[in-house]
């Protein structure tokens, strides 16, 4: 266990801090995003892929993924309605009340791809952690060399954050392909799996650096082709979901093999990540 | 003008065929052209072309009872539109219909079928690669089926 607490940023680890729900947007008809901003003093600010730990008081505390970083401390959640928490959550209006703390965890280390083309796959939801990143990558765009976004999604209503997509779609300086599982015809993009948008992306794959995120069985899919594809496994990074509880790495139930997810990750390399995630579990 | 032969060895698929192959293959060949909307396979009908894409979209379709029609796979350059030419009774599985002005490269299957039957280098060949194709599009397919964005993914 780690001596040094550094990592905690000097705030006290376990001890939620008030935020207002300043706006909520209906996404899809499972999924809100949150516009919370500090009552008081805000929490360190997350670097693009870092998590925070968010309580509907009275109900539960789950983690999520920071999807936006504003100004004076404020954050954006896309929150998905698949639980208690969640579902809470999902029903804030403005003006409410949520206890978060955080951030926790290791971002996208978007420095080490400076130089070097950058790959962006999404996988549903996986959209979310990605886009404080993208964001960030847009805004230092002469860092980085070709970039590509690739998003897969189960249907074209299940897309998130669709008017940005379209402004992103829109640049000529990163290609964005979406596909869907399935499809209408009035569906003007592609209909496949996101696997088969990776050969078709206009980088330099042993040059690239790949930052994923969707469904871990998508990830593995992805992995396997993105080094097919000739990205080095260690340029591949991943963002892990698990059942994070305490966020410091001291209750083990984010463990996956040698890694707490929650402090080591839960962005990690696939050198890291390609054992844990070939074995099975149930 | 490039010929027939010339833009089957550009093809990723059939580029690496040796050059007596691909005149043969060529021998099979034309140009065709479909405008958006264009029908280019029907479900059932004969299988008596498929198409190597070199430029525009194409929608692999399939009509679902009182579910409409469903797009399941698109397909675009340097991919293959038709993988049931070689197998008996050569009828299309689906519909495909082009969502963008497309161009290909025709093969007439008949064609292509004799010519493997009686040069089987070329023959092993042509369905090695439609092997590695079919193996491509039953893993992208299985992937699918797991619908791994459904919110059991959490």
């Amino acid at each position: 266990m780690p001596a040094d607490p550094s990592f905690l940023n000097g705030q006290a680890p376990m001890v939620p801090i008030a935020y207002r729900v300043e706006w909520r947007r209906q996404d899809l008809p499972d999924t809100v995003t949150l516009g919370i901003a500090p009552v008081e003093a805000p929490l360190a600010t997350p670097t693009p892929g870092q998590f925070m730990m968010v309580w509907a008081f009275g109900v539960g505390e789950v983690p999520l993924s920071v999807s936006g970083i504003g100004e004076d401390g404020r954050l954006e959640h896309t929150v998905r309605n698949v639980g208690a928490v969640t579902a809470a959550l999902s029903r804030a209006r403005p003006g409410e009340i949520v206890g978060v703390r955080g951030p926790y965890g290791a971002g996208w280390d978007l420095d080490r791809a400076t130089g070097r083309d950058l790959l962006i796959v999404a996988g549903g939801l996986g959209l979310a952690p990605l886009r404080p990143a993208m964001l960030e990558a847009l805004a230092e765009r002469h860092r980085f060399g070709r970039m590509a976004l690739l998003v897969g999604a189960r249907d074209p209503q299940s897309l998130l954050y669709t008017e940005e997509l379209e402004q992103w779609r829109g640049r000529f300086d990163i290609e964005v392909e979406v596909t869907v599982d399935a499809a209408p015809p009035s569906w003007r993009g592609d209909v496949g799996v996101v696997t088969k948008l990776l050969g078709r992306a206009p980088v330099d794959y042993a040059g690239a650096t790949a930052i994923v995120c969707g469904p871990e069985v998508m990830m593995r899919f992805v992995a396997i082709g993105l080094t097919d594809a000739g990205v080095p496994p260690h340029e591949i990074w991943l963002s892990m979901e698990r059942n994070m509880r305490c966020g410091i790495g001291h209750c083990g139930h984010c463990q996956l093999g040698p890694e707490f997810i929650c402090k080591d990750g839960p962005v990690l390399s696939w050198t890291r990540m390609e054992k844990p995630m070939m074995v099975r579990e149930r | 003008m490039k010929s027939i032969r010339d833009l089957l060895a550009e093809h990723p698929v059939f580029g690496s065929l040796d050059s007596s192959l691909l005149e043969l293959m060529s021998g099979c060949g034309r140009n065709e052209h479909f405008d958006s909307g264009a029908q280019i396979l029907r479900e059932g009908a004969d299988a008596d072309h498929f198409y190597l894409l070199r430029s525009g979209r194409v929608a692999l379709e399939v009509a679902i009872p009182h579910r409409g029609i469903i797009v399941i796979e698109t397909l675009g350059p340097s991919e293959i539109l038709g993988v049931s030419w070689p197998f008996p009774p050569y009828r299309w599985a689906f519909d495909a219909k082009a969502i963008e002005p497309t161009s290909a490269i025709s093969i007439d299957a008949a064609c292509l079928r004799r010519k493997c039957e009686e040069d089987p280098v070329l023959g092993y060949q042509v369905f090695s690669r439609f092997a590695q194709l079919m193996r491509d599009r039953l893993q992208a397919t299985r992937l699918q089926l797991l619908d791994v964005y459904g919110s059991h993914a959490g």
